[in-house]
């Protein structure tokens, strides 16, 4: 039954991406700029000849009804066209870079989830605490910091003063790494290469803690104020009149009730994950799809941003998707 | 007071006074009650809300929610001081000598756990039943799950859970009222207490579904000799169910004795009021008469008797400084009013 | 009962209005009673106000240009370190301007564009929202639908996508935080008016002849408008820090006009010798935010300690 349900939800997901595809189609076609024109501003004095040929082959030439349904159709074969600046097909390009970007977005999510946890259910427990007081304040600032900027000081403060950490990359010059997954830390590990777990590790830090700042603090205030919620209710009462150990009480029956809201509150911040990885990307300079699409849309590069707008749309739809099965879990009042 | 043996008292309440400290001043939630609960007593505290009288079984558990506090008086169970008591022993105390049902089974229950496994919780808190021998065999321990199971299911027939392999899997909101507060009742039962403290078990439900689970509580009295305290405003209640009654206003005792002697000679003039809003079936009635005003601030309690602006038989002497004393009367009974 | 013969139909609507005038009197005396309960908030509300009187009178209290910078002055320091010059408090970037005056001037564009950003959004998001949740039908399905789709783009990217369609510059940022700005509002204002509108007193409304527009303005809507102010606070430090954001990416405020985030955006390039270009102007977005978050959380608190906004 529930697999059921599942399977429709990812269903109706294929519409979400026509539209997603459909307007983002419309929005690069109505953009300014020639896309032929900044292609050749690069490669210099070009005949018209050429650019009429080149204008034929990535069809700029047809109707806008035709690009769309020569877009969508390659796009469902799962051919995403080919990036012009890039002078790659874009699934290619987008294959390439998306395991740094999602090797980021991990790394920012569990640095947040780690410490979100404990202190929303340490601030919660102990309310008004000297823990609870300073957490709060900093989770506040934790909303309040750009992250262009925390990134920009957490480079300055451990890299560039303290020496700890690297500026920039992913990895130390001249480390080699047999890639498989595209994701350092993952690689290093399956192919025992500890110098370059060590190293990728590393230059993993900062950015996902740049990246992360933002979401702990929201989810540590979500969390807490649940908590705080869910620990008036009757039946923690009921659970310390049976005797059960405090540690429980709180970690089992009380936590269990406050994910509810917490988990929704997780799911948002994918999306913020997913748009807030860009700015990291560059002040990391972390090769990731972020910096790749940002750059794109500078070159008016079409296929490259549908292609990588796609891949957000959806993994952005696709988290939704597990949060909203995962409520399910918690929640037994609520069928999918 | 009466002429059983001292052994036979479980729950022995002296001078218990219990607080809240709030903005506006001390809430005085429970002042000065003493009572004692022999084995195999129903006894009923009744009052109106914010009489006390769940402040004060969450008082015999120590479960008083902070900033409230235990402020004075002793609450001893069979002998033993609890305040003497640490926490882990306490733990051991809660759900398995005494248990506790509370008022609204909807949300008492947890609503993310199946039913079964939340009975399941209290064997496994109190081993009830022991886990298997050998560092293997306690791993998964399937023999102790099997047994556990076993007893979810006689607890749950107990309490007239119909059909129980399929009730314990089932989650909270799926179970009618009735049916909560039996698995409430179950799980209270898992432990074999000898204290039962039940905080109006039966005003969340229906009449019809009241007299069920009062029937319940009745067998579970007579057929496991547990003693049961029964929370309640509902003087009707009581007065079927309970032995001795005590009743409470404004977080103080002022009358305590046998349910005869209370319902069919009260005489603390708040009793009688209480008495007075029953209808009776088959008495010719012009009215039923309510007690005048409101009930009292407990922050800010008038001086002396906390009664005396709803009381109709009031004195000048009621009102003067200085709480009113207990006086027993001939008949053993206790009364807190200066009428006698 | 037919309309024409109510009695004092006209009187109704505007005792009604007047109603609505002393609650809104008595909800900033509640605000000012609760503000000087909390002086956090206070200060947060200070500090804002600060930098709005420090935005509107920056010709002023400043004594440099915010563009034109003097070469042999570049990459000054701060007054405070040794090789400082009073005359220049905060140092100066790499263009020899005075990084004070270009930060509080900087503070125009980001107030104006969070205050207006923000207000726009209210004002398109209530607007809809009400209408939609009141009537629903066909326009609910659409924009509902629209607003899901909206929500399927994380927002930096989508801003980044209309700025990339439209250009650079202010109005053009603002856009782009409008764009995907009102659905939060939208849906707020909706789903608070689908709640109302089967309540009692909208029905009695009704029964009594008021119109439609009248009902939603009269009654459903103050209803509303406190968790509409609380969250349009909170927003407009999130909108200052987008702003920002694209600013560092070029997508914003275009140099030579002040902004934060591209003053920060320059200053990477001097990390390692003039930390002070990157991190002062952050430093006044982070103050800023902080204070608008703290003054909006102190509002939610007083007006609604249950709301729960995030």
């Amino acid at each position: 039954m529930r697999a059921v349900k599942i399977l429709e939800r990812v269903l109706i997901t294929i519409p979400i991406m026509f539209g997603v595809a459909i307007i983002v189609f419309f929005f690069m076609r109505l953009t300014p700029g020639d896309p032929v024109d900044i292609m050749m501003g690069q490669g210099g004095a070009v005949s018209t000849g050429e650019m009429e040929q080149l204008r034929s082959e990535f069809h700029l030439d047809e109707p806008l009804h035709v690009q769309l349904w020569l877009f969508l159709r390659d796009a469902i074969r799962g051919d995403l066209g080919y990036s012009y600046t890039q002078k790659q097909p874009v699934s290619e390009l987008i294959v390439e870079r998306l395991p740094a970007t999602i090797e980021l977005a991990v790394g920012a999510l569990a640095f947040s989830l780690l410490i979100a946890f404990p202190i929303g259910i340490i601030s919660s427990v102990r309310q008004h605490s000297l823990i609870d007081q300073f957490s709060m304040a900093g989770a506040f600032l934790g909303i309040s910091m750009p992250s262009f900027w925390l990134g920009i000081i957490l480079i300055l403060l451990f890299a560039v003063r303290l020496h700890w950490l690297p500026v920039q990359g992913r990895l130390d010059f001249g480390i080699d790494l047999q890639e498989i997954t595209g994701m350092y830390v993952v690689d290093s590990m399956l192919t025992r290469n500890w110098e370059a777990f060590a190293s990728s590790v590393k230059h993993l830090v900062l950015p996902s803690v740049t990246l992360g700042a933002g979401v702990a603090a929201i989810v540590a205030r979500v969390l807490r104020s649940s908590m705080i919620e869910t620990l008036r209710q009757d039946y923690v009462t009921l659970a310390r009149a049976k005797g059960q150990i405090e540690f429980l009480v709180v970690m089992k029956h009380a936590l269990r009730n406050a994910l509810i809201p917490t988990v929704t509150v997780i799911g948002l911040q994918v999306g913020v994950l997913l748009g807030g990885n860009m700015i990291v990307e560059a002040v990391f300079g972390w090769p990731g799809l972020g910096r790749l699409v940002v750059n794109a849309i500078f070159q008016r590069d079409f296929p490259l941003v549908q292609g990588a707008v796609m891949v957000y749309a959806l993994t952005f739809v696709v988290a939704n998707l597990v949060v909203d099965v995962l409520y399910t879990y918690l929640n037994p009042k609520i069928t999918l | 007071m009466d002429e059983r043996a001292p052994s036979d008292i479980l729950l022995e309440l002296r001078g218990l006074t219990t607080i809240f400290p709030t903005r506006r001043g001390v809430v005085r939630a429970v002042s000065d009650l003493s009572f004692e609960l022999h084995r195999g007593e129903k006894l009923g505290i009744v009052g109106e809300s914010g009489s006390g009288k769940s402040v004060t079984l969450l008082s015999i558990l120590r479960l008083v929610a902070y900033p409230g506090r235990i402020a004075g008086g002793e609450v001893r169970f069979r002998g033993q001081n609890l305040a003497d008591k640490s926490p882990t022993e306490m733990r051991q105390i809660r759900g398995k000598d005494v248990a506790m049902i509370f008022q609204d089974p909807m949300t008492t229950l947890n609503p993310a756990f199946r039913v079964g496994d939340q009975v399941r919780e209290s064997l496994r808190i109190h081993r009830v039943i022991p886990p298997s021998d050998g560092p293997l065999a306690r791993l998964f321990d399937s023999k102790r799950r099997a047994a556990e199971i076993e007893r979810v299911r006689a607890a749950m027939t107990a309490v007239g859970i119909p059909a129980p392999e399929e009730s314990s899997r089932r989650y909270p909101h799926q179970f009618s009222g009735g049916m909560q507060q039996r698995a409430l009742i179950a799980i209270a039962l898992s432990c074999e207490p000898q204290v039962l403290l039940a905080d109006e078990p039966t005003t969340a439900l229906d009449v019809t579904i009241q007299a069920q689970i009062m029937a319940l509580l009745d067998a579970i009295n007579r057929e496991r000799g547990a003693s049961i305290v029964l929370v309640t405003h509902n003087l009707g209640l009581v007065a079927e169910f309970c032995d001795k009654i005590i009743v409470m206003y404004a977080g103080q005792m002022m009358e305590q004795g046998t349910t005869d002697q209370v319902i069919q000679d009260p005489k603390h003039p708040y009793t009688q009021g209480l008495l007075r809003c029953l209808p009776k079936i088959g008495a010719r009635q012009e009215q039923i008469l309510p007690i005048p005003g409101l009930v009292p601030d407990l922050a800010d309690l008038p001086s002396g008797c906390p009664f005396s602006p709803r009381c109709d038989q009031v004195r000048p002497e009621c009102t003067q400084e200085g709480a009113i004393a207990l006086k027993a009367l001939p008949d053993g009974r206790l009364v807190r009013c200066l009428l006698y | 009962m037919p309309v024409e013969e109510v009695p004092g139909g006209e009187a109704q609507r505007f005792r009604r209005l007047r109603v609505r005038w002393r609650v809104t009197r008595r909800n900033l005396r509640e605000i000012w009673i609760g503000l000087r309960h909390r002086p956090l908030a206070l200060l947060g509300g200070i500090v804002v106000l600060v930098y709005l009187l420090a935005a509107l009178f920056a010709p002023q209290i400043t004594s440099h240009d915010p563009t034109l910078g003097n070469l042999r002055q570049r990459l000054l320091p701060p007054a405070w370190q040794e090789e400082g010059n009073p005359e220049f408090p905060l140092g100066t970037d790499d263009q020899g301007r005075d990084l004070l005056t270009r930060i509080i001037y900087g503070s125009r564009v980001s107030l104006a564009v969070g205050l207006l950003s923000v207000g726009i959004s209210v004002a398109i998001g209530v607007a809809l929202g009400a209408l939609v949740g009141y009537y629903r039908g066909l326009l609910d399905q659409i924009l509902s639908r629209f607003a899901d789709l909206l929500l399927a783009f994380p927002f930096l990217i989508f801003a980044i996508g209309v700025m990339a369609f439209l250009g650079p510059g202010f109005t053009n940022l603002i856009a782009a935080l409008i764009f995907k700005g009102w659905v939060e509002f939208y849906r707020l204002v909706r789903g608070e008016v689908m709640a109302e509108k089967p309540k009692e007193y909208v029905e009695a409304a009704r029964v009594v002849g008021q119109s439609d527009v009248a009902i939603m303005a009269s009654e459903i809507l103050p209803n509303t408008i406190q968790s509409v102010f609380v969250l349009g606070t909170l927003r407009v430090g999130f909108m200052i820090i987008m702003e920002a954001s694209l600013s560092f990416l070029g997508l914003g405020i275009q140099p030579p006009t002040p902004a934060w985030g591209s003053m920060v955006a320059t200053g990477r390039d001097y990390l390692l010798t003039a930390w002070w270009v990157s991190t002062l102007p952050g430093i006044a977005i982070v103050i800023l935010v902080l204070a608008i978050n703290l003054f909006g959380e102190g509002l939610r608190d007083i007006l609604d300690p249950r709301l729960k906004v995030e």
